[in-house]
């Protein structure tokens, strides 16, 4: 029913649209940060991809509830394990007037290759494209990967033509000090929006374009100014006082204000990125501990203790504002492969906790480091220093190091040489799907097959490392999510992690406007409706 | 034995020269002098004492509870009896806050300002009494000093330290980053006012007179021109003082200040500013005005200090 | 009197290279940029290949010298975080910045002066006293409370003035003005005079003391005794010898104002150097930070030349000395 009426009011909108296609609609948002130039392989990161998503597009695309639709592919099928059969779109057109075609989906993944691009793994994920006709293509891959199509929804396609014209043949490259790259500065895609001015970190303006081949977009703006806008305060001031008409991201205690002041409105839903904390469970000596001459983490009553020391619901309730969602699992409901019979959180209990602390010998506690960002979460210093106190009550002395997230990832990541004891960290699998979180996160380090990368404290099971590749592969959806439950219950039953909670979105926009509220945090143009 | 009768003779010598500015005088004759002096006391007092006055321990994180935070003043419907001005978003007691952050800003001003008193005068003596090259150097030096602002020093100290001090002591070291940071940065006025002033003085008859019998370099700087300079110096050092805790809490909002753990006046502010829109205002404004009765009182008692020894200084 | 100037630009020269290099010296503690141009699926080793054609492993005096080589050929390299050339977005920013500047020392002066003289001519009035301590008021806050507080009044609740950006600006030449158009002079306001209270403080504080200086001269008390008014006696003859170090000193302080601009900026987005600078700090941005603290060294270097200079030019005596070491 509620399909219908959605059916309805779409078809409404494109009469009505049909009806008056020369009424304007300007619309006006603002993010914390800009996109890292234009060039559609430049960065691998949610905020860029999304605003470049409304300018180019993949084969697939997500549509508002993050159901992976057909883009610029109509059809794709797997003709042998590791051999897809696309059907491209036909009729579409570049900005510039150019057709798709097959000719470009060889090129834009050839490009992804080059040495300035940022989309080397996911464009690598396809070892060979075939081009069998103008409009059908053959992608094969090394391994069977059943994930492939969700994988292509942020691999932009581009035109070659144009490309070779301007001398974008190769992703934009940031070293190269003398040529910053044609399409870092100009674009040319297919989607429905087109970059008309741009002053890199003030303005970007949209307009829509007339040629795309989508005809039904439920959006009905034609004219579209992005502005970044720093400081939170800044942000909502601009949003309270009518100047934008959609902010993002809001602080969650600001909602108050928004849904009280007249004309706009926060715009509250959940979030697939998990926040958790982590713990160095392979050194043999913490890097920042008094404990001298052993590894507490190693001792699994420690890692409880610290697990029923963590008063989700009172994180929950103060400083997420009631807005999160207390998690027992490493993934959010919206991934693939969640389990919500597996999703209970370890039980508050601080006398528990000491017992443990006791028994494992630290009843009098220790002091250790903890490592947390403090621009990069929703409220992530906050939540490190309620954690903190938390675990002061138990005997824990936590000396925390809130840094901006450039020294903090320079610090706890790979290229620091993972230098911390005790961290948090927020992670939304790109592919949407439980198998990129084994691969990252629960998967012991393995640097030469790339595993593990973001397993700071390289948490190690090998039944999990095995069931990770068996996932990757499984094609079966109920083996598969067997396996999944099974990886899932291992790492809570050993404490791998300790997950907190998925944050939640938290935009602001204006009474007048209609949007769509991702689950990825991807703001889409294509959904925007001013009234 | 010599040396200390000198030495009384150079404080007796001061004090006479305080006394001969009728300084005392006019200062008990100026309501706005006492007033700021009194304000500015007391509030050294009560950060000094804060682990006697305050009613709780903000910086001893066991003994916070996240379900007491964000609560109004206690005047306020939902405001809780046990914290009078209210708690911030950590169940942190506003009141006891404001006296352990104040005793943090004012240690950080205090000790900021005295290194950077001393560092600017003597550069600033060498500077103007030896000239020539040694001159244009630290003249040089302080382009260089100036053309990097506080906020930068700060910035870039406080990742140096970070790396190269011992590493599990972050919330001690924060604090020598912070004071060494804002030290370096304000040097340079002091060393610039002391060498104008030592080359007015310089050329006058009695440093040529001493000269003439023979008085080494180091006594003329020491004994004759330093307490013909001390007193400008003094209300640099007083209106430094106001701005010194100023710096650091601007340092903070740009989130290399003293750890939310323990924070200092400008930290806390920081934090409140979070919550200017959402109507806690008074995890900003009570700590705000804190700062504004420090400053200002240092201020106004710099200002007046200003207009009884030199209105001339700026 | 020439020598004496090469000298000072050679000097100047060593000031702007001497900063340049304790900047490489640092930045290496500020942060990873690599961890922010690149996405979480990209590879340790591709990475570390970008970290290395970044130069970024290289030893700071390489570092230095790689800089110094190419910016002596007027090449900044490209922002990591834009993706532009640092030439061309600082030139885009500076006359954001500099208008702030000037706007907000104008205003500072227009203040500031009356009031110095006023709180000189009446010293203790109530009213005289009020506005030295209203006046200190406004430096016993941090900045970027007062600028929140603004906007929180003005911009929020009573809907006067845009909180954020410049508004419409008008292209002449490279140049780009916000001062031609009706947003962008409103835009202006409240950054303006958030950045200028510090020196409408500091000026009034001068002209009232140069005043109480000069009006305690003799030719004041002749033209007192020849019958002058008092009111061509203050603003005729006092007021205009006061200006000039007035205008001294303020000349001096546009350097610092422009330094300082970082947190105003910030809180008002205004697409300005410091607003720049702040974000390359916190992406760890190694080209747009070199480059800023390299043109702030200019602005310095610049100012205290001409002022040594005309000093120079002004007063005999220190050219004697100046040529004799």
């Amino acid at each position: 029913m509620r399909k219908l009426s959605k059916l309805l009011s779409g078809v409404a909108i494109a009469a009505i649209m049909a009806a008056t296609p020369a009424v304007a609609k300007d619309f006006k948002y603002a993010f914390q940060g800009d996109s890292q130039g234009l060039d559609p392989h430049g960065l691998n990161e949610t905020f860029s991809l999304g605003l470049l998503g409304n300018v180019y597009e993949g084969l697939t695309v997500y549509d508002e509830n993050l159901a992976l639709v057909p883009a610029l592919a109509t059809e794709w099928k797997t003709i042998s394990p590791k051999v897809w059969l696309i059907k491209l779109r036909q009729g579409v057109k570049f900005h510039n007037g150019n057709d798709f075609n097959a000719d470009d989906v060889v090129f834009s993944f050839a490009r992804t290759q080059t040495k300035g691009s940022d989309q080397k793994a996911r464009g690598g994920l396809v070892t060979k494209v075939v081009k069998i006709d103008d409009h059908t293509v053959e992608l094969h891959t090394a391994n069977p990967l059943p994930v492939l199509m969700q994988e292509m929804a942020f691999l932009f396609m581009m035109d070659k033509e144009w490309s070779e014209a301007n001398g974008a043949t190769e992703a934009a490259n940031v070293s190269d000090a003398n040529e910053i790259g044609y399409a870092n500065r100009n674009s040319n895609g297919t989607g429905p929006f087109m970059i008309t001015s741009r002053e890199p970190g003030v303005k970007t303006v949209f307009d829509r374009f007339d040629g795309h081949w989508n005809k039904d977009l439920k959006t009905n703006v034609t004219h579209v100014e992005f502005t970044p806008i720093k400081e939170a305060a800044t942000r909502v001031a601009a949003l309270l006082s009518h100047q934008v008409d959609m902010v993002y991201p809001v602080p969650v205690q600001d909602w108050k204000r928004l849904d009280e002041a007249e004309g706009v409105r926060a715009l509250k839903g959940p979030e697939a990125r998990t926040i958790f904390l982590g713990m160095d469970q392979s050194r043999d000596e913490l890097l920042h501990s008094s404990v001298k001459g052993k590894n507490p983490f190693k001792d699994i009553r420690v890692r409880k203790a610290f697990a029923h020391a963590l008063n989700l619901d009172a994180i929950k309730a103060k400083i997420m504002r009631g807005a999160a969602t207390p998690s027992g699992l490493m993934v959010a409901p919206q991934i693939n492969g969640f389990n919500a019979a597996l999703n209970t959180p370890y039980a508050y209990d601080p006398e528990l906790s000491k017992k443990l602390l006791a028994e494992a010998g630290y009843a009098d506690g220790f002091t250790l480091t903890m490592d947390c960002p403090n621009n990069r979460y929703v409220n992530d210093e906050k939540i490190c220093q309620a954690a903190a106190s938390m675990l002061a009550k138990i005997g824990i002395k936590i000396d925390l190091l809130a840094q901006p997230k450039s020294k903090y990832f320079g610090k706890v990541l790979a290229q620091g040489g993972y230098d911390t004891s005790f961290y948090l960290l927020g992670w939304t699998p790109g592919s949407i799907d439980s198998h990129n979180v084994f691969a990252n996160l629960l998967h012991c380090q393995d640097a030469e097959n790339k595993m593990g990368a973001f397993n700071l404290g390289n948490y190690c099971n090998d039944r999990v490392d095995e069931i990770t590749g068996l996932v990757g592969a499984e094609t079966d959806q109920a083996k598969r999510q067997a396996l999944i439950d099974e990886g899932f219950k291992i790492v809570q039953d050993e404490v791998g992690y300790l997950p907190l909670h998925q944050q939640p979105l938290s935009w602001g926009a204006g009474d007048n406007i209609e949007l769509n509220q991702r689950a990825d945090n991807v703001f889409d143009l294509r959904y925007v409706v001013v009234k | 034995m010599e040396n200390q009768e000198i030495e009384r003779g150079r404080i007796a010598d001061f004090l006479h020269r305080l006394n001969d500015n009728d300084i005392w005088w006019s200062f008990w004759h100026s309501p706005v002098a006492v007033l700021s002096a009194a304000l500015a006391l007391f509030m050294i007092f009560i950060s000094v004492f804060a682990s006697v006055i305050a009613p709780f321990n903000p910086f001893d994180l066991a003994s916070l509870d996240l379900m007491d935070s964000s609560l109004p003043p206690v005047w306020q419907s939902g405001g809780d009896p046990r914290f009078l001005l209210g708690t911030d978003d950590q169940g942190r007691d506003i009141l006891s806050t404001i006296l352990y952050g104040s005793r943090i800003s004012l240690l950080v001003g205090f000790v900021s300002v005295i290194f950077s008193l001393i560092l600017g005068v003597g550069l600033g003596l060498i500077s103007g009494y030896v000239g020539g090259r040694t001159d244009a150097i630290i003249m040089r030096i302080a382009d260089v000093q100036l053309s990097f602002p506080a906020i930068l020093i700060a910035l870039l100290l406080d990742g140096v330290a970070r790396t190269l001090l011992p590493k599990d002591v972050h919330s001690e070291i924060a604090i020598y980053v912070m004071i060494f940071a804002i030290a370096v940065s304000g040097w340079v006025q002091y060393a610039r006012t002391v060498r104008s002033m030592v080359m007015t003085e310089k050329v006058k008859e009695y440093v040529q007179a001493g000269q003439v019998i023979g008085l080494g370099q180091f006594t003329i700087m020491w004994r004759h021109i330093l307490p013909n300079v001390i007193g400008p110096v003094f209300v640099i050092g007083t209106l430094h003082l106001a701005l010194a805790i100023i710096i650091e809490a601007t340092l903070s909002f740009l989130g290399v200040g003293l750890p939310p753990t323990t924070p200092s006046l400008g930290t806390l502010i920081r934090i409140g500013n979070e919550y200017l829109f959402s109507g806690e205002w008074w995890i900003t404004i009570f700590p705000g005005a804190a700062l504004v009765a420090i400053a200002l009182s240092v201020n106004l008692f710099g200002d007046w200090l200003r207009d009884a020894i030199n209105p001339k200084l700026l | 009197m020439i020598s004496f100037i090469i000298k000072r630009l050679l000097q100047s020269m060593l000031v702007m290279l001497t900063v340049a290099f304790i900047s490489f010296g640092l930045f290496r503690f500020v942060g990873d940029p690599v961890s922010n141009m690149a996405g979480q699926d990209t590879s340790i080793e591709d990475r570390q290949e970008l970290r290395k054609s970044l130069g970024l492993d290289d030893p700071v005096y390489i570092q230095f010298f790689n800089f110094t080589i190419n910016a002596a050929q007027g090449k900044f390299g490209q922002s990591y975080m834009l993706r532009e050339p640092v030439r061309e977005l600082m030139a885009k920013r500076f006359p954001a910045t500099l208008e702030l500047a000037l706007v907000s020392s104008v205003i500072a002066m227009l203040l500031g002066v009356p009031m110095g003289v006023y709180t000189a001519i009446r010293r203790n009035t109530l009213l005289s006293k009020a506005f030295m301590t209203i006046s200190l008021m406004g430096v016993s806050l941090p900045t970027f409370l007062i600028g929140i507080l603004l906007i929180l009044l003005f911009g929020v609740t009573l809907r006067w003035l845009p909180t954020f950006g410049r508004g419409d600006v008008v292209q002449l030449g490279w140049w780009s003005t916000g001062l031609l158009t009706a947003s962008g002079l409103k835009a202006i306001i409240m950054p303006a005079i958030t950045l200028g209270i510090f020196q409408m403080t500091l000026i009034m504080r001068l002209v009232r003391a140069e005043m109480m200086e000069i009006l305690r001269t003799d030719y004041i008390k002749f033209g007192r005794a020849r019958g002058l008014s008092n009111r061509s006696l203050y603003f005729r003859h006092a007021l205009k010898n006061t200006l000039i170090p007035v205008i001294t000193i303020t000349g001096l302080q546009i350097g610092s104002i422009i330094a300082f601009a970082l947190i105003t900026e910030s809180v008002f987005q205004w697409p300005g150097m410091g607003l720049l600078f702040i974000q390359a700090v916190g992406n760890a941005d190694v080209p747009i930070m070199a480059a800023y603290l390299v043109l702030i060294a200019f602005i310095f270097v610049v100012i205290n030349l001409i002022v040594d200079v005309l000093y120079v030019i002004v007063d005999p005596r220190l050219r004697a000395s100046s040529e004799g070491d």
